[in-house]
């Protein structure tokens, strides 16, 4: 039987993506944000969240997935799927180059290094014109296309996006269940204690790098495929930013903190469009008000209810 | 490097020849030697700061150190924490070390990870001998005791089926009799053919479990001495205001 806490957030972001549908195109776009960066969330959270390091510089490997996707497709005429699965490899490969000694580093070290990766890319996406066509942009990428079938509308687009956001948390629970996952959450806990029990930390945490750098790169296509353009400052310190406040508000280390962070930060400042030049204020205010009263993050008060709930039965 | 001596037969569990570490500009431990044989439980005695934990930490690599070491005579010197693991070196750290958020499951299953298709076997076994942790299973390990916490640290180590154990200071903010008990497990496992290295300060304890002493003061071996050799306890307080 699936656990009412699995099935409650596939059930929610069902319902919500009904909505979206219903609402228009407008609500449709947003909640396709919502799940690209789902995705991307996802990714790091895996790094960060259940291996517990820090990484500033995902944006970089989105843009390798943005750009990668919308030259193959646009200029050499290839599909959205072989572009997305090639530009995952790229990707993961440029990730185990750049994560072997990068890795070697801890804590503030590690978060500058992966913070300055992410700014080189971003400076190369505006200066290798010929090849990204600097500011300007990228345009003419095709909508996503599954098995043939090309999804030409947005709202067949938004499916897509949901159904391939739950793929990716599923699989990222189902490694986090895995022996590899235990290890990680054993890295995360203490490094000293994973090595004194036999676990190889490097070699971990590289792979759980280039697993986040894959989520990113996948981020990154869908997002050229949904939006059918790309242009430097998508991949900019805004994502970085944005991606961090959507894994805290949602609860990094847990399964659907990624989905639910995506989700309010993408909607919330729409929701909040009628206060004009308070908006931002009411914005920030309210993630302040969350971050405080849940500060485990929104999916994080899920395991505080059920805590409450056993020590009631105890006390009973 | 590794390779095998010719004696392979008559080289102890570990042999550790010159080992030394430093932390910056401070010299820890200097230049050290010191041998488990097979089947022994060996205690290294001294008084706070004196390198004690040091050591273990320099024989398993999780400080960067000099020296041989060597294991059933092959030269493991090169080797990082992690295979040392593997080869069967498995250190209980001092304070622990364990996940406090995570359950008693949890924490015996991730200490498992060298012996993936042994988890329940193993568990079964820890279960023997600390029957206490059955009770606590779905517990965090945070919310134990300090007494069931060095039990959990004791029973998660030993679900990577060592052959050689080191615990620093497994007796550190028990109770006497809590203290007594765990030491008495140690008894226990190397009987069933563990070699235990052992950092102590309370002697009296660590005295009545091993064969062999070493004491260490201001990082380096000052003595080495077999258990029945100490006549009284006020033998070892020269070494320890050496």
């Amino acid at each position: 039987m699936i656990p009412w806490r699995t099935l409650l957030p596939i059930a929610a972001a069902i319902v919500l993506t009904g909505i979206g549908l219903l609402s228009g195109s407008y609500a449709v776009t947003v909640l396709g944000f919502a799940f690209i960066y789902t995705i991307f969330c996802t990714g790091l959270n895996f790094f960060m969240g259940y291996t517990g390091q820090a990484s500033f510089g995902q944006s970089a490997f989105a843009a390798i997935g943005g750009y990668g996707s919308a030259i193959l497709c646009a200029d050499y005429g290839w599909g959205p799927l072989p572009a997305l699965i090639v530009t995952m490899v790229i990707s993961g490969i440029a990730a185990l180059l750049v994560g072997y000694p990068t890795l070697r580093l801890r804590g503030h070290y590690l978060a500058m290094a992966t913070f300055a990766l992410g700014l080189i890319v971003y400076e190369i996406s505006i200066e290798w014109t010929s090849l990204t066509q600097g500011y300007m942009g990228y345009s003419g990428v095709p909508p996503l296309s599954l098995l043939g079938y090309e999804l030409g509308t947005v709202e067949q687009q938004l499916v897509a996006l949901l159904v391939l956001a739950l793929f990716g948390i599923f699989i990222s629970n189902r490694l986090r269940q895995s022996r590899f996952g235990r290890a990680l959450a054993a890295i995360a806990g203490s490094e000293a204690a994973a090595r004194a029990l036999g676990i190889d930390i490097a070699r971990c945490k590289l792979i759980a790098f280039v697993i986040a750098a894959l989520y990113a790169s996948a981020a990154g296509s869908l997002f050229a495929h949904f939006v059918g353009f790309i242009s430097p400052e998508v991949f900019g310190v805004t994502m970085v930013v944005q991606s961090f406040a959507m894994l805290y508000l949602g609860g990094i280390g847990t399964t659907w903190g990624p989905m639910i962070g995506a989700i309010i930060v993408s909607i919330l400042p729409e929701a909040l469009r009628g206060l004009q030049e308070m908006q931002d204020i009411a914005y920030t205010a309210i993630l302040i008000f969350i971050l405080i009263f849940a500060p485990r993050g929104l999916a994080g008060l899920s395991s505080l209810f059920a805590r409450g709930k056993s020590r009631k039965l105890e006390e009973a | 490097m590794t390779g095998r001596n010719t004696a392979a037969e008559a080289d102890p569990l570990l042999r550790a020849e010159d080992v030394s570490a430093r932390y910056g500009h401070v010299q820890a431990l200097q230049p050290t030697s010191l041998v488990v044989a097979e089947g022994e439980i060996v205690t290294v005695l001294g008084p706070n700061g004196a390198g004690k934990s040091t050591l273990l930490r320099a024989l398993t690599r999780l400080v960067a150190g000099r020296g041989r070491i060597y294991f059933r005579g092959e030269d493991v010197s090169g080797l990082p924490t992690h295979k040392l693991a593997r080869r069967g070196i498995v250190m209980v750290q001092e304070g622990r070390g364990l996940f406090p958020q995570m359950s008693v499951r949890e924490n015996l299953v991730i200490g498992g990870y060298l012996q993936p298709g042994e988890v329940d076997a193993q568990m079964k076994a820890v279960f023997e001998l600390f029957p206490r942790l059955r009770e606590r299973l779905d517990q965090t390990a945070g919310s134990l005791s300090g007494g069931e916490q060095q039990m959990l640290a004791i029973g998660r180590a030993l679900m990577a089926k060592p052959q050689l154990l080191m615990l620093d200071e497994p007796s550190l903010g028990l109770a006497p009799r809590v203290a007594g008990e765990i030491l008495s497990t140690l008894g226990e496992l190397n009987r069933r053919g563990i070699g235990i290295l052992l950092v102590e300060q309370k002697a009296p304890l660590a005295l009545k479990l091993a064969q062999r002493v070493y004491v260490i003061s201001l990082g380096r071996i000052v003595a080495e001495l077999k258990t029945d050799e100490i006549a009284s306890y006020h033998d070892l307080a020269r070494y320890y205001l050496h």
